[in-house]
């Protein structure tokens, strides 16, 4: 772009970075008020008004104990429910791109429809299966609801991480004499691992989060949603603000440490590369 | 006898001689069948047979994979690795969805039967469409005002990103996703501190003296901001912005610079290079990320609880409340069934035109 800026696209370009600005500044002060009010000290039950600036909440994280426990009930249902799921929906992705087949157009389609359909329809058409069998609600069945919609993610995330990826590798080992898994294991799976991770990650942050399907699939038992949302009638205490920032540093960490590992990972093939 | 075995050789040889079809074959029918069990449209001994159907045809898969060799093994992969899950969806995604459809037409024999029977029951889809219809009116029309609001917030800062995000890039798409590692339904209560009564926000409006605007505008009822349809709005504009800049970022990432440098030496002014390149080039993304916002937005009842009143619920409100509250659940499945089936709609027209490549 070459061409000397009249004054008119300078105001427009000045005008795309202001709004970019907003947005984000937008999409911050949100999660700055969670934090801050992690640090307030409310009068009543409902933290919503800003009163005094207290450290007694970082201090006594875990005083809720309901709270408490329904976070670890999430935590527990997030890791059988991503550790299931990313491998089924590993073997999807591979299927999807490492082979031409027919009906992979329609796999592909199926694959989306839990995707694209709303939650609520999720969480109450497999309730009513679950009450047409009279089976009981609890850990089991939200385990089997997170594992359905994160099937569908882990998929289609892998895929799209994998894609590009050159196939050839594992040909060429093999014909070094590596036996077709071998080849796999030594080859093909260290490179498609950090995807395979990043799905992973972020999947298990859909169980911990997910309200809209556990709330129908729960029975008496209460994850950490759960717990905010029937909490929210009654009483929303501090402590809510406090683990919710703990849960966002971690998830900051652990998506910065990523990168960076990421980053160290690529400069050191490149290195192999050029050498 | 010893012509069936030699029929069941042949047949074998045949088949392993198209493994391919046997690993579709096979599929379909593993399908179905776990459908038809979670689903019962088979019962009792017949449920049996289907149950052995099942296990004959991974027993018949075996087979192929053993006798057709390596070149069959690889042909039949793909199918391998795609069943377990493609029987989980089907078994908890495509089940359920029949097992709504059978409830969604079914009634409750009297009024302490817990457990309501399959009887053709038309009336619940009137209650869904006549009694309710207030709420899918709201439910498309809020998600439809908060697809178009990220559409002019996030637009603008897909666009910031990907042309003038340079090394900053990765971090910039990572702060838009960061409220993703809050609970949504705390993002959700935070807004509840953000527009209180006596928060900042209605403060400033306050001592600004511009209330009246806000109030004319219908942003502001009675001096409030929370409770409000604007504030459901807003909630599910803010908690859904990150799916409409992803889709657009990644479009407008994709965009060769230098298309827009041919138009301008070709004398294009500058917006109407972005008219003419930018904007088409970007029409996937926006397209995927409308519909990655309306879909979840129109399904939606947090923010409808958390920031609105009982004149603001949506379709997802009325059917967690008939089924979970007033356990109703005939009319909760036939209210969910038609929501589907709008939506559905809306994605098979989507996919027709623009594939489901950007939907990921």
């Amino acid at each position: 772009m070459s061409a000397a800026f009249s004054k008119r696209q300078k105001a427009g370009q000045r005008l795309v970075n202001v709004a970019a600005g907003a947005a984000l500044l937008y999409i911050f002060i949100p999660i700055f008020v969670i934090v801050l009010f992690s640090f307030n000290e409310p009068k009543g039950k409902y933290n919503i008004k800003w009163q005094n600036f207290t450290l007694k909440n970082w201090a006594h994280p875990f005083v809720e104990k309901e709270l408490t426990s329904a976070l670890w009930v999430s935590l527990r249902i997030a890791l059988i429910a991503t550790v299931v799921s990313t491998i089924l929906g590993t073997l999807i992705a591979l299927s999807l791109s490492r082979y031409k087949f027919k009906a992979s157009g329609a796999v592909n389609l199926f694959l989306i429809l839990p995707l694209t359909a709303p939650e609520i329809v999720l969480g109450s058409s497999l309730a009513t299966l679950f009450l047409n069998r009279s089976v009981g609600f609890g850990y089991v069945t939200i385990i089997i609801a997170h594992i359905m919609f994160q099937i569908s993610f882990v998929a289609v995330t892998v895929r799209a991480r994998i894609r590009g990826f050159d196939w050839t590798l594992e040909q060429a080992a093999q014909d070094l004499g590596a036996t077709p898994s071998r080849a796999f294991w030594k080859v093909t799976f260290p490179l498609i691992l950090p995807g395979i991770m990043a799905a992973a990650l972020l999947s298990f942050a859909l169980s911990v989060d997910d309200f809209i399907i556990t709330f129908f699939n729960a029975g008496s038992l209460v994850t950490f949603p759960l717990q905010i949302f029937g909490a929210s009638r009654v009483k929303i205490s501090p402590q809510i603000n406090v683990l919710a920032s703990i849960l966002l540093f971690t998830s900051i960490g652990l998506m910065a440490g990523a990168m960076i590992l990421g980053r160290r990972r690529e400069r050191r093939h490149a290195g192999t590369l050029s050498r | 006898m010893v012509s069936v075995v030699s029929a069941g050789k042949k047949w074998g040889k045949s088949l392993s001689s198209r493994p391919e079809n046997v690993g579709l074959g096979v599929m379909l029918g593993l399908g179905v069948g776990a459908v038809a069990l979670a689903a019962q449209w088979v019962k009792g001994p017949s449920a049996m047979l289907v149950a052995i159907a099942m296990l004959a045809m991974v027993v018949g898969l075996i087979y192929t994979a053993f006798a057709g060799g390596l070149e069959a093994r690889k042909s039949l992969a793909p199918y391998g690795l795609l069943k377990p899950g493609m029987i989980w969806l089907c078994l908890f995604f495509l089940a359920p969805l029949w097992a709504m459809v059978v409830m969604s037409l079914s009634s409750k024999a009297g009024r302490f039967d817990f457990f309501p029977d399959f009887t053709w029951n038309f009336e619940n889809y009137r209650i869904a469409l006549t009694k309710f219809r207030p709420q899918f009116i709201r439910s498309f029309s809020y998600a439809g005002i908060a697809t178009m609001l990220t559409i002019v917030i996030g637009y603008p800062l897909a666009y910031f990103i990907a042309f003038r995000g340079g090394k900053y890039r990765n971090i910039l798409l990572g702060l838009v996703v960061i409220p993703f590692f809050t609970s949504y339904l705390i993002r959700t209560l935070a807004w509840n501190n953000i527009l209180a009564d006596e928060g900042p926000v209605v403060s400033l409006i306050n001592k600004l003296h511009i209330s009246g605007v806000f109030e004319s505008l219908d942003i502001m009822q009675n001096g409030k901001l929370m409770n409000t349809p604007a504030a459901v709005i807003g909630g599910l504009t803010y908690n859904f912005l990150p799916f409409m800049v992803l889709p657009i970022y990644v479009s407008l990432e994709k965009i060769d610079v230098r298309l827009v440098d041919a138009a301008m030496d070709l004398y294009s002014s500058a917006s109407q290079a972005f008219r003419k390149v930018v904007l088409p080039l970007s029409l996937p993304g926006l397209f995927a990320g409308s519909l990655l916002v309306f879909i979840p937005a129109a399904g939606d009842f947090v923010n409808a609880q958390f920031l609105g009143n009982p004149q603001t619920t949506m379709i997802g409100n009325s059917i967690q409340d008939q089924f979970l509250r007033q356990l109703n659940y005939p009319v909760a499945s036939a209210m969910s069934f038609v929501l589907m089936i709008i939506i559905t709609i809306i994605v098979l027209i989507y996919t027709k035109f623009m594939g489901t490549e950007d939907l990921a």
